[in-house]
């Protein structure tokens, strides 16, 4: 179902849970929510599932005002971070709650509400289990009949909340990709709440990054990553490069190494690029701007190794990815000197007032024209 | 428990163990245990059949009946109002809800006498509302009505705080949980809320029972002992005991004691077979 999210504010009593929050939603889209936490982001869910109201927007869903729809109309899914099993009710009538609960002519019959049952415990892989009790199961089994409970009512929304967050490392990557399936199956309209980046770059086909009540960026998770949109986004996804710039003249410059061109046209005195550490040059020719680094450390992992380097001109500490097998070639060892160079980068110049808050709507991108 | 590494040298704590453990067991049996036996040794003295006499007199028998009045409207009141003010106390955030948890623990720090007398002073002949009620041909003091008031007043905290702790440690989202699958509220209460909280509450309700059934001293103010109408079973054993008539004090005291017996086993095997879901636990510990 298409979902409208429209300027959302909801303050508790002394922050902004949700500051001014629009976002729109595909059918069959699967959904992340992404941000630290305080952001926001279980809040929305909550809106989202009737357990809380917005003190203004609007929520609509083809048109019609999803907010006026309680929580038991809104035929919404949602499973919680620690699950919420009903302590007291069996595995199989944990699943057929929502079924039993509906108005006499809408409940199936006794058989048919058995019969579907059966068939979600076994689509969660957990048909052997249905007379246990929830605390007799382990986390990642919580989590399916949660899931399952969920899927019973035939939700036309599926929510979410931190779904692996209560599970061991283990556990978690292997739910991670039997939900993904899950989803490409049963083409639901699904958003969940994540803090874990990697999750939401794994799983979603697109994601709302959140921070303090507003949405930061959305996008799928390759624009997000190659693409951020303003500095906590930068920041929060993946690794980065801070650096600091100033402007001479017409040229943007950090130490030795300078911005050819001004994408401000002479306006601001001082900015901030944000370099990935894969998009580090790590030899760059003499006669191009460049930092003298020296090498401090080189970390393997696997097929990358993570550099960290120190450029004493501009007295910062930055890290740099490479290929291992080009670790050889390069001659990188710890000591060694090079020059370093960003090959791309993302710039906000600094708000000539307070000299310090990035402004985010004049946000530069850009690519050096030397290859690496 | 006092540790297996100091087991060899440690004669002198052993025997410190053994005096304590003695001098509880001694004081319970001085203080409890003996005062009970005494009880059924009077009650019993003239033997069965003047005690089974006793209690089948008009006053004894209209006592019992009284007591068992009160209590069953008393019991329910205050399970209903539990279960309310517990609701709100651990769902709802409200200005108030401090003062609300100090009023419901009131009972249980102001003294009976002075909760007998607050109703008196109320609804007395002499009271605020007294002459109205009076024009109106209602009577509370001196009558069942004031009985059951000073009764409700008395055994208030009971359900109310046995349920507080647990529905706090519980949190809400079992209740969530059922709305979003579509339960109403009746089904979402009956269905959730009830069987988490039902041995809390069946515990809460026999401690409420215990002491609305044996309530004394704020049913005494209100009460005005006027024999076969408005003296509970406590009272009549008083009044019994006054008149020198031992045999029958002890008697009804003994049914009394007998409750307080059932009450204690009850309840030792609710806290036996169903601890967890009494006292406080984390969720999702379970």
């Amino acid at each position: 179902m298409t979902l409208t999210l429209d300027r959302l504010s909801r303050r508790f009593t002394n922050f902004a849970a949700l500051d001014d929050v629009s976002l729109e939603m595909a059918p069959g889209e699967f959904l992340a929510l992404l941000g630290p936490s305080g952001s926001g982001k279980t809040t929305l869910l909550r809106i989202l599932a009737g357990l809380d109201y917005p003190d203004r927007g609007s929520v609509t869903q083809a048109g019609r005002d999803f907010l006026a729809a309680s929580a038991r109309e809104r035929n919404v899914g949602l499973v919680f971070q620690h699950y919420a099993l009903f302590r007291h009710l069996t595995v199989r009538e944990n699943v057929a709650f929502g079924l039993r609960v509906r108005p006499r002519r809408r409940r199936p019959a006794r058989a048919q509400i058995r019969e579907q049952v059966e068939r979600l415990l076994k689509r969660v892989q957990l048909e052997e289990l249905g007379d246990r009790y929830p605390s007799q199961l382990s986390g990642g089994q919580r989590q399916r009949v949660a899931l399952a409970r969920a899927l019973a009512v035939e939700p036309e929304l599926l929510l979410l909340d931190e779904p692996f967050g209560a599970l061991d490392a283990q556990v978690r990557v292997t739910l991670r990709r039997w939900l993904r399936e899950l989803h490409e199956e049963l083409q639901l309209t699904t958003v969940f709440v994540t803090h874990d980046q990697e999750e939401a770059l794994e799983l979603a086909d697109r994601i709302a990054v959140m921070n303090r009540g507003r949405i930061e960026q959305v996008g799928t998770p390759q624009a997000i990553y190659q693409d951020p949109a303003t500095p906590f986004v930068c920041e929060f996804i993946g690794r980065t490069n801070r650096i600091p710039l100033t402007r001479h003249a017409q040229a943007w410059r950090a130490g030795a190494w300078s911005l050819t061109e001004d994408p401000w046209n002479g306006r601001h005195r001082e900015a901030v690029a944000y370099v990935r550490p894969e998009h580090l040059a790590l030899s760059v020719p003499d006669g191009e701007p460049a930092w003298e680094a020296r090498v401090r450390h080189v970390y393997l992992a696997g097929s990358v190794a993570h550099l960290d380097l120190y450029v004493a001109g501009i007295d910062l500490a930055l890290e740099a990815d490479v290929a291992s097998e080009d670790l050889g070639r390069l001659g990188l060892h710890a000591g060694a000197a090079l020059r370093a160079a960003p090959a791309r980068l993302v710039a906000f110049p600094c708000d000539d007032g307070d000299g310090s808050r990035p402004v985010i709507d004049e946000r530069c991108s850009w690519a050096s024209p030397i290859r690496r | 428990m006092s540790g297996g590494s100091a087991r060899g040298g440690s004669t002198g704590r052993w025997l410190g163990h053994v005096a304590i453990i003695a001098f509880a067991s001694l004081f319970l049996i001085v203080f409890l245990l003996l005062p009970l036996a005494s009880v059924f040794a009077e009650a019993f003295r003239q033997g069965m059949q003047a005690y089974l006499a006793s209690l089948q007199q008009p006053e004894a028998l209209s006592a019992i009946r009284l007591t068992l009045l009160v209590a069953a409207i008393a019991v329910p009141l205050n399970l209903v109002f539990g279960v309310a003010a517990a609701w709100a106390m651990t769902r709802f955030e409200f200005r108030g809800k401090a003062a609300l948890g100090a009023l419901i623990d009131l009972p249980f720090s102001v003294s009976p006498v002075i909760s007998g007398l607050v109703y008196v002073l109320l609804f007395g002949a002499q009271g605020w509302f007294g002459p109205w009620l009076d024009a109106h041909g209602v009577r509370i003091i001196f009558a069942v009505p004031g009985l059951v008031l000073a009764t409700v007043f008395i055994t208030l905290p009971f359900v109310a705080r046995e349920l507080i702790p647990l529905m706090q440690a519980q949190g809400s989202e079992e209740e969530e949980a059922a709305r979003v699958l579509g339960a109403n509220a009746w089904q979402m209460f009956f269905r959730v809320t009830l069987p988490n909280i039902r041995w809390a509450l069946l515990y809460g309700v026999l401690l409420c029972n215990a002491r609305a059934m044996g309530e004394f001293g704020a049913v005494s103010v209100v009460s005005g002992h006027i024999r076969g109408l408005t003296t509970t079973m406590p009272l009549e054993v008083e009044m019994r005991y006054n008149e020198y008539d031992y045999v029958g004090a002890f008697a009804i005291a003994s049914l009394l004691a007998l409750l307080a017996l059932l009450t204690l086993a009850v309840k030792t095997f609710l806290e036996w077979r169903y601890g967890d879901e009494i006292a406080a636990h984390a969720p999702g510990g379970h």
